[in-house]
C-alpha cells in the first residue's frame, strides 16, 4: 500500500528514509508487522500513531537495527536510508550511518552522571574532546535545567530524563532521530515542553525526526507529516491538516472536542474502526 | 604491645589482600561487563606465570621484557577465549556458563601440568637485595612491586571507568546492553575487551605471586582465595572487590596470627576466609557494596 499523499509532497526529492512494505518475525514465528511502507522526508517531524501493540516500536526498531537484539528480524520487503539498504544491519552500524534511536521509557544510564550520559551518546564519534565538549555546551543550550544537574541520571526527574535522552540523541550529530514516546509518564506542561524543543531542534538544526506517540494531539501539532498504524500495518496517512480533519482519526484518536455522546445511542459499547 | 610479628603480618595481610582485590576487580570486570562468572579466573593467574616463568628461564629474556610478552599474550588469549568458547554461550542459561568456566579451569589445570610438570618451580630472582626495610621490617622487594603494581593498577582501573571512551562503553554495557547497542556500541567488542584486561591484569598477579612463592599449581588456589573477596565486597562492584580483597587478606594473616599464637589449631589461614564469606551472605547477602536487585512479582 502505497502512502500517496507522501509520495506528491516530496515528488521532488527522495526520501531521506524509506520503509518499503516490511514483514517483522518476532523468534521466526510471530508475525508482527505485514507490510508497513513510510517515508520521512529530509528535515521535517513524521509521526506514526496508533494504539498498544500496533507495531509502530518495532517499525522504530527494524529501522535502528535493534530488532535483532529481541530476537526479530525484518523477513520481506526493505528499508533505505539515503538510498542504502539498511534492514538486518547491525545497531551499531546503523547509528555510525546516521540513524539514531531514543528508546522507549528514555533508558538513560541511571547510575552515570549527565555528563557522562552525554559522552557515551558521542560514543561513534572519531572528531574528539574539543567538539565533544563544544557539543555538551550545545546541548546545554537547549536544555538549561540539565547543565545543573550535577549528580547522577537516575536522579533525575521523568521530564530532565527525557530532555538528557534526547540530548544523548544529539550527541552522535546524526541525520535523523527515531523518538519513540517521549510524552510517556510526563506532566501535560512537561510534555508540552518536549515537544516544543523537538520541533526547534528540527528547525533549528535540521535533524529529521520520526516520532511514535500515543498523544496524537500533540504529535500533530508539531508534525508535518502523519501515519496510523493498527495490528501491524498502516492504515492511513496524510499531512498533518489531512489528519486532524479526518472524523475517525477526531473520533479515535483525537476525541474530546465532539458532543458526548449517550452509550444507549451507540449499537455496541466496544465499537472499534474498521478500517479496511 | 604490638609483636613485630603481628606488624609483619599485617603488612603481609595488606600487601597480599591488595592483590586479592586486583584480581577480584577481574572477576568482577568480567561478570558486571558479560554476565559469566569466571571460575577460570585462578588459571589465568597460573598460565601468565607459567609463561613469563617459560620466556624467563628458556628463552633467557631479560625480565620486563618477558613481562610486556606476557601481559601481550595474556591480552591475545583472553579474547581469543573469549570468542571461541564463551561467545556461542551468550543467551545459554547461567548454570551451562558457569559448568563451562569451570571445565575450562580444570582443563587448564591439567594442560599447564602437562607442559611444565606438577612440581614448583623457583622464579629467577629479580631484585639484587633479598629484603628491604620497611618501618624496620623485612620485606621481599617483589612484595613491594606488587604493592605498587596493585596500587597502579586500581588508578588505571579507575581512570579508565571514569574517563576513558571505552571504559564509559563498558559501563553502559554492564547496565543494559540494549541500550549499549542503541548508542552504536559494539557488544561484542566490550565482551572481548572486558576478558583481554581481566586476563592481563590476573597474569599480573599471577607473576607477581609467582616471584615470592614459586610457579605452581598453587596459583589458581590464589584465584580461589578471590571468591570470598569478591562475595564479601559485592558480586557487582568494582571498589567492594578491593576492599573485600584487602579484608580477607587481613583476615587470613590475623587468623595465622591467633592460631599460632594462641590456638594451635593448623591451617586456619586458608581456613578463615570461607567462616567469614558464610558469615557475610547469612548477614549481607549481597555483600557490602552489592547492588541489592529489587524484585517484583
Amino acid at each position: 500500500m502505497a502512502p500517496a499523499a507522501a509520495r506528491t509532497e516530496t515528488a521532488t526529492e527522495t526520501p531521506l528514509l524509506s520503509v518499503n512494505n516490511i514483514e517483522v518475525v518476532y523468534d521466526d514465528v510471530i508475525l508482527v508487522l505485514r507490510g508497513v511502507s513510510l517515508d520521512v522526508p529530509t528535515g521535517r517531524i513524521v509521526t506514526l500513531l496508533g494504539p498498544n501493540g500496533a507495531g509502530k516500536s518495532t517499525t522504530l526498531k527494524a529501522i535502528s537495527g535493534l530488532l535483532g537484539t529481541e530476537n526479530g528480524r525484518v523477513t520481506r520487503g526493505s528499508i533505505t536510508f539515503r538510498g542504502e539498504e539498511i534492514a538486518n544491519r547491525p545497531p551499531e552500524e546503523i547509528v555510525r550511518r546516521g540513524i539514531f534511536q531514543v528508546m522507549e521509557g528514555r533508558r538513560i544510564i541511571e547510575d552515570m552522571t549527565v555528563i557522562e550520559n552525554l559522552r557515551l551518546g558521542a560514543f561513534t564519534r572519531r572528531d574528539g574532546g574539543a567538539a565533544i565538549r563544544a557539543d555538551i555546551e550545545q546541548v546545554f543550550h537547549y536544555f538549561p535545567r540539565l547543565k545543573e544537574r550535577t549528580g547522577l541520571a537516575g536522579y533525575l526527574s521523568g521530564g530532565e530524563q527525557q530532555m538528557l535522552a534526547i540530548g544523548r540523541a544529539m550527541m552522535a550529530r546524526p541525520r535523523m532521530i527515531l523518538l519513540d514516546e517521549p510524552s510517556m509518564g510526563l506532566s501535560p506542561l512537561l510534555v508540552k515542553e518536549t515537544f516544543a524543543i523537538i520541533e526547534t531542534l528540527c528547525a533549528e538544526t535540521g535533524i529529521t525526526m520520526l516520532l511514535v506517540e500515543q498523544n496524537a494531539r500533540m504529535a500533530l501539532k508539531i508534525a508535518q507529516f502523519g501515519y496510523i498504524m493498527e495490528s501491524g500495518k498502516i492504515v492511513l496517512d496524510g499531512s498533518r491538516d489531512d489528519l486532524a480533519d479526518n472524523e475517525d482519526v477526531k473520533e479515535f484518536y483525537l476525541g474530546g472536542d465532539r458532543e458526548r455522546k449517550s452509550f444507549k445511542n451507540l449499537k455496541s459499547y466496544k465499537r472499534r474502526k474498521r478500517w479496511l | 604491645m604490638i609483636s613485630s610479628l603481628l606488624l609483619q603480618l599485617i603488612l603481609n595481610g595488606l600487601i597480599v589482600g591488595a592483590l586479592y582485590g586486583v584480581v577480584a576487580m577481574c572477576f568482577v570486570l568480567i561478570y558486571k561487563s558479560t554476565q559469566v562468572v569466571n571460575f577460570a579466573q585462578g588459571e589465568f593467574l597460573l598460565i601468565g606465570a607459567w609463561t613469563c616463568w617459560w620466556l624467563v628461564t628458556s628463552l633467557e629474556l631479560p625480565f620486563p621484557a618477558a613481562f610486556l610478552l606476557t601481559f601481550l599474550f595474556m591480552m591475545v588469549f583472553g579474547i581469543v577465549l573469549q570468542m571461541v568458547v564463551l561467545r556461542p554461550l551468550i543467551g545459554e542459561p547461567v548454570i551451562s556458563v558457569i559448568m563451562v568456566t569451570i571445565g575450562l579451569s580444570i582443563f587448564f589445570q591439567a594442560v599447564v601440568k602437562a607442559i611444565f610438570g606438577a612440581w614448583a618451580q623457583p622464579f629467577p630472582e629479580v631484585f639484587p637485595v633479598k629484603s628491604v626495610d620497611v618501618f624496620g621490617l623485612p620485606v621481599q622487594p617483589a612484595y613491594l612491586m606488587s604493592l605498587v603494581v596493585s596500587v597502579v593498577i586500581m588508578v588505571a582501573f579507575a581512570w579508565f571507568f571514569k574517563y576513558s571512551r571505552m571504559g564509559l562503553a563498558m559501563r553502559a554495557t554492564a547496565f543494559d546492553q540494549q541500550v549499549a547497542q542503541s548508542l552504536g556500541i559494539s557488544v561484542k567488542g566490550v565482551f572481548a575487551l572486558a576478558w583481554a584486561i581481566s586476563a592481563m591484569v590476573s597474569a599480573l598477579a599471577g607473576v607477581v605471586v609467582g616471584m615470592v612463592n614459586g610457579v605452581s599449581s598453587a596459583l589458581s588456589f590464589f584465584g580461589i582465595k578471590v571468591f570470598p573477596a569478591v562475595i564479601v565486597g559485592g558480586l557487582d562492584s568494582i571498589v567492594g572487590a578491593i576492599v573485600g580483597g584487602l579484608i580477607i587478606g587481613l583476615l587470613e594473616n590475623l587468623a595465622e596470627y591467633a592460631d599460632s599464637q594462641f590456638l594451635h589449631l593448623g591451617n586456619l589461614y586458608s581456613v578463615a576466609p570461607f567462616y567469614v564469606l558464610v558469615i557475610i551472605l547469612m548477614i549481607k547477602p549481597y555483600g557490602l557494596f552489592g547492588t541489592k536487585r529489587i524484585e517484583r512479582v
